[in-house]
């Protein structure tokens, strides 16, 4: 059986497995962490993102082997992080979330952007967002989230 | 239950290509999609799988005088950021996916798949893109336009890798890329149209004009565009219906769920005379 290690929300982990999975599986059935999300899995809603090094990719379609040796941020160990905690915030305050579903994609989006981009201008928010989708708010009131974060967290990225 | 062998290096790639047959598998935007099954499943590959995402030497993008060089494992984000590659081959970059997938799909893994709606080809075949192909024991170069012979058809022998994209660097007055689709960032293409031309004192020097999504490749003809280099912009203009007569018989398009022929052939032959009317004097 291949081995596959790989730093999972700061933990160094290892998986014995075929290096044939998609990510997507692996992280919810092996480890349990249910906040990427299977919703078209073909690569275009981006409920299943995560962070690979730092930037966003589907999980439902990149297999585990291409993570040997990366580093993977769900949104579970991105919630521990103070950037969260802006984007969090300013998602509440301006609308940005109804029934959920999409957002933790969002808010993997809204990072991979501002780790890049601090200072994204709208144009560069919706290029971001492009692989997201929402079915409830609009995207409208996700933009003036993003662009809230940006400033409150002015800084920090 | 097939295997999964993660390459890390070029050599341990090509010697396990020289051993058996792989599947191979770079960024996996292609292929996840192609052979997925249930979720929680394995991915139904058909035969043993060959990782390549992760050799690092292939991430590259160099220039030299001649040509620019762009690494089989280079992700298409990293094309789109980088200064060196032609701004055409950035707006085609753009225009595929979204930046989920571009952070690892490669246009090595575009052109591999050889799709007629492939985005990318219609501007790497109008830049006269080249490929190195590499096996164990030997190196060999390609004209993409010879490397893939139909839909879902290339010329790769089971033990070669393609390594790198050699685009020679040309000087066009002007050149664009236009995709037709519903959706920017998840659309396959319902056509894309490539263009580029020179004017020196007046005189046409280069024209270029690529289809995608008209026929089983990319199409373009050298022999047409041979025809009307050399002439003058205005006889050039007077001439377009001669220039849309050359490209008719050329462009036969199918009929299927995201477009059907009729509009194809329509769209691609005003995208052509746009083109044609919109070339400036120097
Ligand atoms: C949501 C979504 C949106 C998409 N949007 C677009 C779009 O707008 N336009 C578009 O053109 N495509 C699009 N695609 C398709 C896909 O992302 C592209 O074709 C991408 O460039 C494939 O690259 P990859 O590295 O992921 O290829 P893979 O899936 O890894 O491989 C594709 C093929 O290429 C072969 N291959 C890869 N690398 C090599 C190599 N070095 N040597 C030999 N063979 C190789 C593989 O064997 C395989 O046959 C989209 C896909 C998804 C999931
Ligand atoms: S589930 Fe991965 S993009 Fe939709
Ligand atoms: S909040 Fe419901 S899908 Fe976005």
């Amino acid at each position: 059986m291949p081995k596959i290690e790989f730093k999972l929300n700061d933990k160094l982990v290892t998986v014995h497995s075929t290096a044939n999975r998609r990510l997507l599986d692996v992280l919810r059935e092996d480890f349990n962490l249910t906040g990427p999300k299977e919703g078209c899995g073909e690569g275009e809603c981006g409920a299943c993102a995560v962070l690979l090094n730092h930037k966003i990719v589907n999980s439902c379609c990149t297999p585990l082997a291409n993570v040997d040796g990366q580093e993977i941020v769900t949104i579970e160990g991105f919630s521990k992080t103070k950037r969260y905690q802006i984007i969090k915030d300013a998602f509440a305050e301006m609308g940005g979330v109804q029934c959920g579903f999409c957002t933790p994609g969002m808010v993997i989006a809204t990072e991979s952007l501002l780790n890049k981009n601090p200072h994204p201008n709208d144009e560069e928010i919706r290029i971001a967002l492009s692989g997201n989708l929402c079915r409830c708010t609009g995207y409208n009131m996700i933009i003036k989230s993003i662009q809230k974060a940006a400033k409150d967290g002015d800084g920090i990225w | 239950m097939v295997d999964g062998l993660i390459a890390k290096s070029l050599n341990e790639a090509l010697e396990a290509l020289d051993n058996k047959e792989y599947q191979i598998v770079a960024g996996g935007t292609d292929m996840l999609i192609q052979n997925r099954s249930h979720s929680g499943m394995n991915i139904d590959y058909k035969k043993d799988v060959l990782y390549i995402n992760l050799i690092d030497e292939l991430d590259f993008i160099k220039v030299d005088e001649k040509n620019l060089y762009i690494g089989a494992n280079t992700r298409l984000e990293t094309i789109l950021e980088s200064k060196l590659v032609p701004q055409i081959l950035r707006d085609v970059v753009i225009e595929m996916a979204s930046p989920g997938i571009r952070h690892t799909a490669t246009l090595a893994g575009n052109i591999g798949n050889a799709s007629p709606a492939g985005d990318s080809l219609v501007v790497l075949y109008l830049l006269d893109c080249e490929l190195e192909i590499k096996s164990l024991t030997k190196t060999r170069k390609v004209l993409l336009k010879d490397f893939i012979t139909g839909v879902r058809k290339i010329a790769l022998n089971k033990n070669e890798l393609i390594t790198k994209l050699i685009i020679p660097k040309i000087n066009l007055t002007d050149c664009y890329f236009h995709k037709v689709g519903p959706r920017l960032s998840d659309a396959i293409s319902k056509l894309s149209f490539a263009c580029g031309y020179s004017v020196e004192n007046s005189i046409i020097k280069d024209l270029r004009v690529a289809f995608g999504a008209v026929y089983v490749t990319v199409v373009r003809s050298r022999e047409v565009e041979g025809k009307f280099i050399g002439q003058s912009v205005n006889d050039l203009k007077a001439n377009l219906d001669d220039i849309i007569n050359a490209y008719e018989p050329l462009i036969k398009p199918i009929d299927d769920q995201r477009s059907n022929r009729v509009y194809r052939k329509n769209v691609a032959i005003n995208l052509l005379r746009e083109f044609i009317e919109n070339i400036k004097e120097d």
